[in-house]
């Protein structure tokens, strides 16, 4: 214990503070990996995601963009999976597998930027509302409670009509209508780390509530933050779905969701063309789940009353 | 010996929540602290004690009364107490909470010296010293040696007494005039008490630090304490030398807490019956007397006091008295008003002399 | 000599970590007749609190024991788990530290005192248990009536009592207390210890106290045992190990609390420097020796035994090689 810490600053002392600092804060992060590499399904969830943004990424290479285009199209109308379509073809014959590959792009563009502007709403409004008491803090948490009790589906509706259907508006609408519930949390957490003694420590030593806030609470919250987040994206992945089968999606884009939406509207069901629904609803579903597990073992791994179990 | 901090009928109120009543924490205070004297606040837990070293700090604002430092009275604008901070300084009970498990020992101890850009201003004062070097010295003053060796250390991998260590070592590091120690051992093993208590001593020696020690630990005060104040539901009961208050208990309450300290083997224990007592219900006459053996033994009566302890308010003790006691078998001179008679402490303070800082 | 109620035999106990096995109690024997008090003092690491655990059987599962520990003649170390469970409560029991945590506190304290009651004996009626919840409070002094309070209503040393209702609710015959009173006032901790050595006299039921502090120990125990690094370094009758204590590490341990009025410890606290070893690198012979002012040379090679020492050598055990030297007085 004692000894030990002795030794690695014996051991480190030619290097500089900084340097030594960032070497601890790596061990820190391998031992945090150690911990989630155990979990099973959490390392599976990774690999899922981990396929899925090769997929986003490496788009144009897997599949050419020209077989979004609706006049460039090729194959048959609603044709059945075949060895040169092998997840069959839409209403306008495009390929259904391309739509997939491409699609998955804005799918987690969508999912990604709406958790970040949620993540960053929720964590300011949370820490604050938690920091300060009295009026300022009690103001914060009923607006926090009042977005929480609109019904998100009307909510995200009126907004996406009102700001117009593009991806970064969607993105938005979606990230203006989640972020209560990171809010609560973190709300929560900074309440219990306000009660700590180091900040009454922090207090008499003259910090003021910014210091307090970003060296005692933010760094305290941060690996709930980061637990949550995964959590939300899955969230965000399945409202941009839900918003865009609604006919409320980015009509020049093509994501799972709009998939899903033209599949429906042009009677894929009735049709029996089951490759063109399936797919797009295989993917959400698996990437909904990978973000939700990984969410969970990182929860496990960074909140203790969770790990003694 | 000047007095440095000071409180002059010191109330502080704590509205009750729902229809409770308003609780009288710190209920009518005169207590002064001098340059490099350590002063021991003695009482049970719910008898204020904690409130009046919280406001003494500033962290309470008092709801009559004042707190004052260096004959100014405390202001509580956010300046003010920023500056205030940086002479009065607070150790906590519990080391292992007051410390931020994510921060090393160096950015813990650097803290106070960043908030306050000590290092800055020590520049513009032309004077070169580094924040490494600030750290150093405040770690070597706390007694961790060498302090290269504990700077990124984390608080888990420390003992519970290099902790507390740490904990001093910050405060140390802003160069305060008075610490305000909350029961600073009574979380550690018995074995480092006695070396952090050496720590205090040492410091009121090297630095001129006055220490206002927070305790229910009477073995404690004797160890350290130059004069000790006895605290009972919100007001000073019994005040005196360490030598006086322990060596010639007068008050029935102190007598009783001195004689269950399990050391006082020679003293037949009077074990107080009753509950806690409760700051929202104060009693009348004598605070005491619900408890007291004195009245419940036919002292009081013998005395033809019984009347006066269950229906006469007791007047607050003034601080410039010497040895005195809140207690009606004890009858001293009422006081007045605060700060009407100075009588020189040195005549009843006996403790050995100490070098002033500035 | 009737049968002692605990009788531990070279009891050891090791836990296995991730950075290896870790010895916390090496070799400890100890016994309670009924009706006798004894404490087991030390400081944090020393293995006291595993030897509690260890009556109970409540240590992790990663824990390995080995020796012999028995309660009212049958071996707990090798005992079933379905004959551990009456064994818990009904024939000993255990008084926790944070009494301030333990409690449910969406229960009123009558129907948790009441609850190891009816789960050992399902015929104990609603009104049978509910009297014997009165006497229990009664008999740890808080009133009748305080059944129906919930634990926010009560201080701290009331809920300290309240969890040794809970202890007696089943007649044991022997309660292990561990740090009963640490996060107590002088006078709560003195109102406590009242009513625990008041329970020992008059239900004559065996007490092994633990604590750091060797002066409640003293006024409250027949005898003491002083563990250091996993093992006893001496045990005595207590008034003597506190006033006379032979050993240089219950010297120390009884020179941390001051006698007040004491002229030697004014200003002048003692300590002891230095931190407990860590058990998974103990110094080679006496484990104490980095620590010890009396140290020689031999100390860092003989591991010294615990052996009758002192004058009072029929109830003293040291284990100091200089244990016959006038050790204790010279600090």
């Amino acid at each position: 214990m004692t000894t030990e810490a002795g030794q690695t600053a014996q051991t480190v002392q030619a290097l500089s503070p900084r340097r030594v600092t960032w070497l601890r804060r790596r061990d820190a992060a391998v031992r945090s990996w150690k911990s989630f590499a155990r979990h099973r399904i959490g390392v599976a969830g990774l690999v899922v995601l981990v396929l899925f943004a090769l997929m986003a990424v490496f788009a144009p290479l897997l599949a050419n963009s020209n077989g979004l285009e609706v006049t460039k199209a090729t194959g048959p109308v609603m044709g059945a999976p075949s060895s040169h379509y092998w997840l069959g073809t839409d209403e306008s014959g495009r390929s259904v597998l391309t739509l997939l590959i491409w699609g998955s792009r804005v799918s987690l563009f969508v999912g990604l930027f709406a958790t970040l502007i949620s993540v960053v709403i929720g964590t300011l409004i949370g820490i604050s509302s938690g920091h300060f008491g009295g009026r300022i803090g009690g103001l914060l948490f009923r607006l926090t409670e009042w977005f929480l009790v609109i019904p998100f589906l009307p909510l995200a509706l009126v907004l996406a009509s009102l700001l117009g259907a593009s991806l970064v508006n969607i993105a938005f609408v979606i990230g203006i209508t989640s972020w209560p519930g990171t809010a609560l949390l973190i709300r929560s957490q900074t309440l219990s780390i306000e009660a700590r003694p180091y900040m009454e420590r922090a207090r008499v030593l003259g910090a003021g509530n910014w210091h307090q806030m970003t060296r005692h609470v933010l760094p305290n919250v941060m690996p709930m933050v980061f637990a949550n987040t995964t959590l939300t994206v899955a969230g965000a992945i399945l409202a941009e779905t839900t918003l865009s089968f609604l006919g409320l999606g980015d009509p020049t884009r093509v994501s799972w969701g709009t998939m899903l939406d033209s599949a429906f509207s042009n009677g894929a069901m009735s049709l029996g063309a089951w490759w063109y629904l399936i797919p797009p609803g295989v993917c959400v579903v698996l990437v909904v789940l990978s973000f939700t597990v990984v969410g969970q073992a990182l929860e496990e791994i960074f909140n203790p009353r969770l790990r003694q179990r | 010996m000047s007095r440095l901090l000071s409180t002059r009928s010191l109330q502080v109120t704590f509205v009750g929540a729902r229809g409770r009543r308003d609780a009288k924490a710190v209920d009518g205070v005169d207590i002064d602290i001098g340059e490099g004297e350590i002063l021991a606040l003695v009482g049970e837990s719910g008898c204020g004690k904690t409130t009046l070293a919280r406001t003494m700090l500033g962290l309470e604002r008092p709801s009559a009364g004042l707190v004052s430092y260096g004959g100014q009275p405390l202001r509580y604008s956010v300046r003010a107490l920023r500056a205030y901070r940086r002479r009065v300084q607070l150790i906590l009970q519990d080391p292992t909470g007051a410390l931020n498990p994510r921060q090393t020992v160096y950015e813990s101890v650097a803290e106070g010296l960043r908030i306050h850009r000590l290092v800055e201003r020590a520049r513009k004062a032309g004077q070169r010293s580094s924040e490494t070097e600030l750290v150093a010295r405040a770690l070597g003053r706390a007694g961790l040696r060498p302090p290269e060796r504990f700077f990124l250390s984390y608080p888990h991998e420390l003992s519970g007494g290099q902790r507390q260590r740490v904990v001093i070592a910050g405060a140390l590091a802003l160069e305060p005039e008075v610490l305000v120690a909350d029961e600073p051992v009574s979380s550690l093993d018995a074995s480092i008490r006695g070396e952090i208590l050496a720590l205090l001593l040492r410091l009121r020696e090297e630095l001129g630090l006055s220490v206002l020690v927070v305790t229910h630990d009477l073995g404690l005060a004797w160890n350290i304490a130059d004069r000790i104040a006895v605290m009972y539901l919100g007001r000073i009961v019994e005040v005196g030398s360490t030598e006086e208050v322990l060596g010639a208990p007068q008050h029935p309450y102190t007598r009783a807490l001195l004689s269950v300290v399990p050391e006082m083997d020679q003293l037949a224990p009077i074990v107080l019956r009753g509950e806690t007592p409760d700051p929202a219900r104060i009693p009348s006459g004598c605070r005491f007397h619900p408890r007291c053996p004195a009245l419940l033994d036919g002292t009081a009566a013998a005395a033809g006091i019984s009347a006066d302890c269950v229906g006469k308010a007791l007047p607050v003790l003034a601080a410039e008295a010497g040895h005195a006691v809140a207690c009606w078998l004890h009858p001293v001179e009422p006081t007045v008003a605060a700060g009407t008679a100075e009588v020189d402490q040195s005549e009843t303070a006996t403790r050995p002399a100490v070098p002033f800082s500035g | 000599m009737t049968e002692p109620l605990l009788d531990i035999r070279d009891l050891h106990v090791t836990y296995r970590t991730l950075g290896g096995s870790v010895p916390a109690v090496r070799g400890v024997s100890l016994s309670i007749q009924p009706g006798e008090s004894v404490g087991v003092a030390g400081e944090s690491g020393c293995g006291k609190s595993t030897v509690a655990s260890t009556i109970l059987r409540l240590q992790p599962r990663t824990a390995k024991v080995e020796g012999e520990v028995h309660v009212l003649g049958k071996d707990v170390v090798r005992m079933r788990w379905g004959r551990l469970r009456v064994l818990r409560w009904a024939e000993a029991s255990m008084i926790f530290q944070g009494a301030l945590h333990s409690l449910n506190p969406v229960q009123r304290i009558g129907d948790q005192i009441a609850e190891p009651m009816r789960l050992h004996d399902a015929t104990v009626g609603k009104v049978a248990a509910a009297r014997r919840v009165g006497e229990l409070l009664e008999q740890v002094g808080l009133s009748a009536a305080r059944a129906r309070s919930y634990p926010h209503q009560l201080s701290g040393g009331q809920k300290q009592r309240v969890m040794i209702a809970m202890a007696l609710a089943c007649n044991p015959s022997l309660v292990v207390a561990d740090e009963p009173t640490t996060a107590l006032d002088v006078m709560v901790q003195a109102q406590v210890l009242d009513v625990m050595t008041g329970l020992v006299r008059e239900l004559g039921i065996g007490l092994l106290l633990i604590s750091h502090d060797l002066s409640v120990l003293s006024s409250t125990c027949d005898r003491v045992a002083v563990m250091y690094a996993g093992r006893v370094v001496e045990s005595a009758n207590a008034g003597r190990i506190f006033d006379d204590p032979q050993h240089p590490y219950s010297a120390a341990l009884a020179a941390a609390f001051p006698r007040v009025g004491d002229p030697k410890s004014r200003y002048s606290p003692a300590g002891l420097a230095g931190d407990p070893p860590d058990p998974q690198r103990l110094p080679t012979g006496c484990t104490f020796h980095p620590r010890c002012h009396w140290a020689i040379e031999d100390c860092s090679r003989i591991d010294p035994r615990l052996e009758p020492a002192g004058t009072d050598r029929t109830d003293r055990m040291v284990a100091c090689i200089r244990a016959g030297e006038t050790v204790g007085e010279a600090t």
